[in-house]
């Protein structure tokens, strides 16, 4: 149904990069590929640097030391409005100016493509109007951002990356506040994404057990290193949610998706011996 | 796992060991994601025509443009209308005929004098400050996203104030020289304010904090001179220091103008810079702005702005926070609007300027009390807007 | 620590007394306490001028204080300040509208007009930065302390600038000065100052349990409504005699709680207890300083307070994280 797309060449790559904020260092001389044209997922406890790897990816951090390469070049010596039409970011709380519309909002993602020579164009309105109904906010458009529920303020800003048109999507934790249906409706729209458009897409999630559903390429990252990365059913075992997490825990097969689940045990809930 | 472009949006995987359980116990949303994503796809190669080419976000936008396009005419054919009457009238008596005759140069020499020199500075410098204060406030309330930010905030308008003080009380400066002081003092007040602020980057909160800690060492400055000179003096000063159209200049103004002027159109090619960091930081770098850079250029160009403004007529308050909230009620629907914004502070700064000549009879106020005095119940405006305050209201 | 502030504040009270246009040894001015002389001039310049405005001083310094770091605790933001919050503006603004319109002469009568206009930019103040999502943050109070204090000053201006004689007095009144104010001045306002003391140090408990949050506060039992109205009260009633007393004098109340903070610890009624001592000793030594720098002539306590006040406003926000702000 769609011709073959470029997208799933462009290749992102972290080399050897260090950041930090202030001095204080997070994330150490860590190297990892984004597999181009999969959904790869960021996991780890609090603090273990996997949002401020996000931002070094999305060139909100400059590294101290290595590079971010997007198809082999540095993203930070890139012109910024080119890397814009390649690299698109939802961060963890994105601000919505006061009493702007969703329609608006949303147009602003073709600013990439746009000039103060060349404006929005009927071409522009067109691809921000699928962007509105491929989020599912279409029948939004003319109400104020304000006014929208949690989760319908979340697709507005998904649409916004979609208007963006980047084959490279890179989202901060992009199901915090929304209630389990609000949760799974904006993963499956990010999957959706990924099948038809073949968008690479970096996330960083919480919800292990989610993050095994949707993900192509797991990471799993602890005190600023990667512990272990691959597909979900080669990388959550018990032994990693132990390491990374400092949790005991059953993994089994989610009954509907068949990925790991992971059934953590606590002081009052363990498994009964034998069991 | 293989990527799949083609394959149809479930959520489970090919190779899962399972089999997909699938649509009837997760019902789809009712989205329109199939042909909303295929759309935008056709939009990155060949592109397919739509069969419904207006399309909503079309329709929308201009809407929004016909709604502010409508709001600046209504003001700005204001602004010419209180533009007139402060041209016909005074204290001369003078008849239309006659203001007429003096821009035709039929009329009398005293007439044109009172009409050339001391009139039309007068309504445009009304109009001029207006429409650089509106623009100004705008600016900052957009950047700081906060809609009581204004210019005044980061010092220029005290900075401005405490050169303006010392220059004409000790320099005995007047007209271009003076303006002169007054407006690099307050560029060199906000400056220091910006100089004090940067710390990896401009951080709004920081710059509002900063900028009432040295406006207050400037203000202590214009009270402590305000103590030092003759009554005579401080009334000729505190006249100033409230905002004063009474005795501008034609040298003035037109400095001023093209100066203004000069920032003005900078501005308007740099709305999209504006629109872009009001997303906040993180979403405008992500969509290819620098940031740091794009915010000094906007503020900087709205701090000439202001102390263009107060270079003419000293500190008007109150204008630059008004102004571009109600233009932005008014047009509705977006967060910022130069034009408009720039077309209500020319048709309030020329309003008030005309109340606080003929409201009451033999007593002229500069304009600045008037604007003041506005201010008050617009703040309870604000505040009764509070009451019915939704999530997600002004950061 | 509170040996050190009282030695702190007796030499203050010493050095008031002591140094100024003419200095006067040390010993002469004990003369004059305990052997007073009617024709020594000396003597009766510390007993006629110095030892009234090291008086006022104290009483001022301390008020101011104590509004202070109410304002901090009851807002949760450690750079609330008169001056700042506008509340200043607004005492100023019912002082003048006082003498001028209602033609209140004694400071008896107007002292009330300032508390008036002390408490409705508090309260205006207070709503127009609790509006939105976030409540009131430190930049949304300083903003709003910001427009309230430039439109009632626009209005004190509209009110001076008709009338020669009170713009004449008002302009050294609103520098901020303890020079020429003595018990005249001082004793109509006392009630207020020691009604509004003893409240401040009352709710110093309250504040310790506001700064909890809201929520938390009242889950421990605290009415928050009544505790902020009494805190709005203190802040009203201090700040509004103390501005009416010796003119707005900015950045005191901002400094000393932050000073205070630093060796008190948390517990507000710790800080309330030493803030209205440092504030005196503050306002002391700021007032000698004003008396010395700008020899033969003085300068205003207001203005040395802005120039030292400033630089240390300025020092805390580039320390501060966007976290803790």
């Amino acid at each position: 149904m769609t011709s073959p797309h470029n997208a799933t060449t462009r290749s992102l790559v972290a080399e050897n990069v260090t950041l930090g904020y202030d001095g204080r260092t997070i994330v150490e001389n860590l190297s990892l590929d984004v597999p181009a044209g999969k959904i790869t997922v960021l996991v780890g406890p609090n603090a273990c640097g996997k949002s401020t790897l996000l931002k070094g990816y999305s060139r909100l951090l400059a590294p101290t030391s290595g590079a971010v390469l997007l198809d082999g070049a540095d993203i930070n010596s890139l012109p910024s409005t080119q890397v814009a039409r390649q690299l698109g970011l939802l961060p963890q709380t994105p601000i919505a100016p006061d009493s702007i519309t969703v329609s608006d909002l949303v147009s602003r993602g073709r600013y990439p493509h746009q000039s103060w020579l060349r404006r929005s164009t009927a071409q522009d309105d067109q691809i921000v109007d699928d962007s509105l109904a491929a989020a599912g906010v279409l029948a939004l458009a003319g109400r104020r951002v304000d006014e929208l529920s949690g989760g319908q303020r979340q697709r507005v800003w998904i649409a916004m990356a979609l208007a963006q048109q980047t084959d490279v999507l890179l989202l901060d934790e992009p199901t915090t506040y929304l209630d389990i249906a609000y949760q799974l409706e904006v993963l499956d729209l990010l999957m959706d994404l990924n099948r038809t458009r073949g968008t690479t897409i970096v996330m960083v999630l919480h919800e292990l057990s989610l993050a095994c559903r949707y993900a192509d390429h797991l990471v799993a990252m602890h005190a600023g290193r990667i512990v272990a990365a691959g597909t979900p059913s080669d990388v959550v075992t018990a032994d990693l949610v132990r390491e990374v997490f400092g949790v005991e825990a059953l993994v089994v097969p989610d009954a509907i998706a068949g990925t790991p689940s992971v059934v953590p045990f606590s002081r009052h809930h363990r498994p009964v011996a034998g069991q | 796992m293989t990527p799949r472009p083609n394959s149809t949006p479930e959520p489970v995987g090919a190779s899962d060991p399972t089999p997909p359980i699938s649509n009837e116990c997760i019902p789809e949303p009712t989205l329109d994601v199939e042909s909303g994503l295929r759309n935008t796809l056709d939009d990155k190669g060949s592109r397919v025509a739509h069969p419904n080419s207006a399309s909503t976000t079309h329709t929308l936008r201009n809407r929004l443009r016909l709604r502010t396009v409508a709001v600046c005419t209504v003001f700005f054919v204001l602004l010419a209308a209180l533009f007139t009457v402060t041209l016909l009238l005074g204290e001369a008596g003078l008849t239309a005929r006659e203001v007429f005759e003096a821009f035709t140069g039929q009329a009398a020499p005293v007439v044109q004098f009172v009409v050339l020199e001391l009139r039309l500075p007068r309504a445009a410098a009304a109009a001029l400050v207006g429409v650089c204060l509106g623009v100004a406030g705008a600016v900052f309330q957009s950047v700081l996203r906060n809609p009581l930010a204004s210019p005044d905030i980061i010092g220029v308008t005290s900075g401005a104030a405490a050169a303006g003080i010392v220059g004409v009380l000790i320099f005995r400066l007047s007209g271009l020289s003076l303006m002169a002081v007054v407006v690099l003092g307050g560029i060199l007040a906000a400056a220091v304010v910006g100089l004090l602020a940067w710390r990896h980057g401009m951080q709004g909160f920081r710059l509002v904090l900063i900028g009432i800690g040295v406006a207050a060492v400037c203000t202590a400055i214009t009270s402590y001179m305000m103590t030092k000179v003759e009554l005579r003096d401080a009334t000729v000063a505190y006249t100033w220091l409230t905002g004063s159209l009474a005795s501008v200049q034609v040298g003035a103004v037109t400095v001023a103008a093209i100066g203004a002027a000069a920032c003005l159109a900078l501005l308007a090619l740099s709305t999209r810079k504006l629109r872009a960091l009001e997303l906040g930081d993180d979403t405008a770098t992500g969509l290819g702005f620098h940031v740091e850079q794009d915010r000094v250029i906007v503020l900087a160009l709205a701090v000439v702005l202001t102390a263009l403004a107060v270079g003419v007529a000293g500190p008007i308050s109150f204008v630059a926070l008004m102004a571009p909230h109600i233009a932005r009620r008014l047009v509705g629907g977006t967060s910022l609007s130069l034009a408009a914004s720039a077309a209500v502070g020319g048709a309030l700064v020329s309003g008030a300027d005309l109340l606080a000549q003929y409201a009451i009879p033999g007593q002229a106020f500069p304009v600045g009390v008037v604007t003041g005095a506005l201010g008050a119940p617009y703040l309870a405006w604000l505040l009764s807007r509070s009451s019915s305050s939704r999530p997600g209201g002004n950061a | 620590m509170a040996l050190l502030i009282a030695v702190a504040l007796v030499c203050a009270v010493a050095a008031s007394l002591a140094i100024g246009a003419a200095q006067i040894p040390l010993r002469t001015v004990w003369e004059a306490l305990t052997s007073y002389d009617a024709t020594n001039p000396e003597h009766i310049a510390v007993v006629e001028k110095r030892i009234p405005r090291t008086v006022v001083g104290v009483v001022v310094g301390a008020a101011l204080g104590l509004a202070g770091t109410v304002a901090q605790g009851v807002t949760r933001n450690p750079l609330a300040d008169l001056g700042i919050l506008g509340i200043n503006q607004g005492a100023a603004l019912g002082v003048v509208s006082g003498i001028i319109l209602v033609g209140a002469t004694a400071p008896a009568q107007y002292m009330w007009f300032g508390v008036v206009g002390a408490g409705a930019a508090t309260i205006l103040v207070w709503f127009l930065a609790s509006r939105g999502r976030e409540g009131a943050t430190p930049v949304k109070l300083a903003l709003a302390g910001a427009a309230i204090a430039a439109s009632f000053s626009s209005v004190v201006s509209g009110i001076l600038i008709s009338d020669d004689q009170a713009l004449d007095s008002m302009r050294f009144w609103q520098v901020g000065s303890l020079a020429g104010r003595g018990y005249d001045v001082l004793f109509p306002a006392l009630p207020l100052f020691v009604v509004g003391g003893v409240l401040a140090l009352a709710v110093g408990r309250s504040l310790n349990l506001l700064a909890l949050g809201d929520d938390t506060a009242h889950g421990l039992g605290l009415n928050t409504g009544r505790a902020r109205v009494l805190s709005g009260v203190v802040i009203a009633v201090l700040g509004g005699a103390a501005t009416a007393v010796a003119g707005p004098i900015a950045f005191l109340g901002l400094v000393v709680p932050h000073a205070v903070r630093a060796f008190a610890g948390p517990d507000y009624r710790w800080i309330l207890a030493f803030s209205a001592p440092v504030a005196a000793v503050v306002i002391l030594v700021s007032d000698v300083l004003a008396r010395v720098v700008a020899r033969p002539g003085e300068l205003q306590v207001g203005i040395v307070l802005a120039v030292i006040g400033a630089p240390v406003f300025i020092a805390i926000i580039r320390r501060g994280k966007a976290a803790t702000l």
